[in-house]
């Protein structure tokens, strides 16, 4: 098992023996492809980014912008999904996907991410502009390159770096708006760069069983439960002055302050408990959490936005 | 002959979904040219 487990951490993916032939996948497996529940986060994100951005869009196009991010997200949801089939095979949570049960051919689900991916970074050049574009252009290939398949099987520091995929949308939407980089959307990006470990974390303290068997050298598998449950604790205090970093640059007013400094007394309260009590419902409370936390955040930013 | 039916109808499924997206951006793109060439 173990042998079995270092060869998949250290090799491209394998072929499995029962993989499908080309064309047996039904509608439901390509929308599954796309992550829709990561999708929604990143979608939401990338609005919040596009509203609280200095300037007027069009709402066709500020529409146009965000269909783009989710079909750039869903794009890499598949292309993942397509490189980690083996992996995907070993693990529970994720052996119901198409590839891995065996209801899509692999090549299917790259041919799907590749044209998806094409197709939004092309469409949100030619509608939007060239840095929302360059920046989709980036989220999709550090998802892809630097996450999947360059960090996700070799360091447990995987999410952390990784974790920059997955905050890139709100910088897009800004972008979208702006047509540049600035400190506010480097503040949301940072929001959500330091908010993805102790996510991440907490999900892999009760799935450890999971990425031990696919080895993926997940903190707690390579350093254990109580490393783990410090860095949680570490990484939710930093994310607290992060947190308040939109509010000191002028992205946000005093509604985005008031829930951020109460829903991170809170995250930092579950952290804490999760630290020093090792039950496996205390860290669940906290990855389920964790996404409100985020949610809730970006409401906030959102209706100051609006108001 | 009950497995030629099951794939037909899954490939019928998947052609009508690639029919509305096919539609989805011949619209789309009118929509993004209307407004980009200022006429809405």
């Amino acid at each position: 098992m173990t042998d079995r487990s270092s060869d998949i951490a250290t090799t491209a993916p394998i072929a499995l023996a029962g993989e499908a032939m080309a064309g047996e996948a039904q509608v439901s497996d390509y929308v599954a492809l796309l992550k829709p529940r990561v999708m929604s986060l990143v979608v939401f994100t990338g609005l919040v980014g596009l509203v609280v951005a200095p300037g007027n869009i069009h709402p066709v196009l500020g529409a146009v912008a965000i269909l783009c991010i989710a079909v750039a997200a869903g794009a890499s949801g598949a292309i993942n999904m397509w490189y980690d089939r083996d992996i995907d095979a070993l693990m529970s949570r994720t052996e119901n996907r198409p590839v891995p049960a065996g209801r899509m051919a692999p090549g299917e689900a790259l041919g799907f991410g590749v044209v998806l991916a094409v197709g939004s970074v092309t469409v949100m050049a030619l509608a939007i502009n060239w840095t929302a574009a360059a920046l989709l252009a980036l989220t999709i290939g550090f998802y892809i390159f630097v996450y999947t398949i360059w960090l996700k099987r070799r360091t447990p520091q995987n999410i952390v770096i990784g974790g920059a995929a997955g905050a890139f949308p709100p910088m897009v939407g800004w972008a979208a708006v702006t047509g540049d980089v600035a400190l506010g959307s480097i503040a949301l990006f940072a929001l959500i760069f330091m908010w993805t470990p102790p996510h991440f974390w907490a999900l892999s303290l009760y799935r450890q069983g999971d990425y031990k068997r696919a080895g993926v050298p997940m903190l707690p598998v390579v350093a254990g439960p109580r490393e783990t449950r410090k860095q949680i604790l570490l990484y939710s205090i930093l994310l607290m002055p992060v947190s308040l970093a939109p509010w000191a640059l002028d992205v946000s007013g005093m509604i985005y302050v008031a829930t951020a400094v109460v829903l991170g007394a809170v995250f930092l309260g579950l952290a804490m408990r999760v630290r020093v009590n090792d039950a496996e419902r205390h860290a669940k409370a906290l990855f389920a959490y964790s996404i409100f936390y985020l949610f809730g955040l970006f409401a906030a930013l959102l209706a100051d936005g609006l108001i | 002959m009950r497995q030629h039916s099951e794939q037909h109808r899954r490939k019928r499924g998947k052609n009508i979904a690639l029919l509305a997206v096919l539609l989805g951006m011949v619209a789309l793109f009118y929509v993004i040219t209307v407004v980009r060439m200022g006429g809405a």
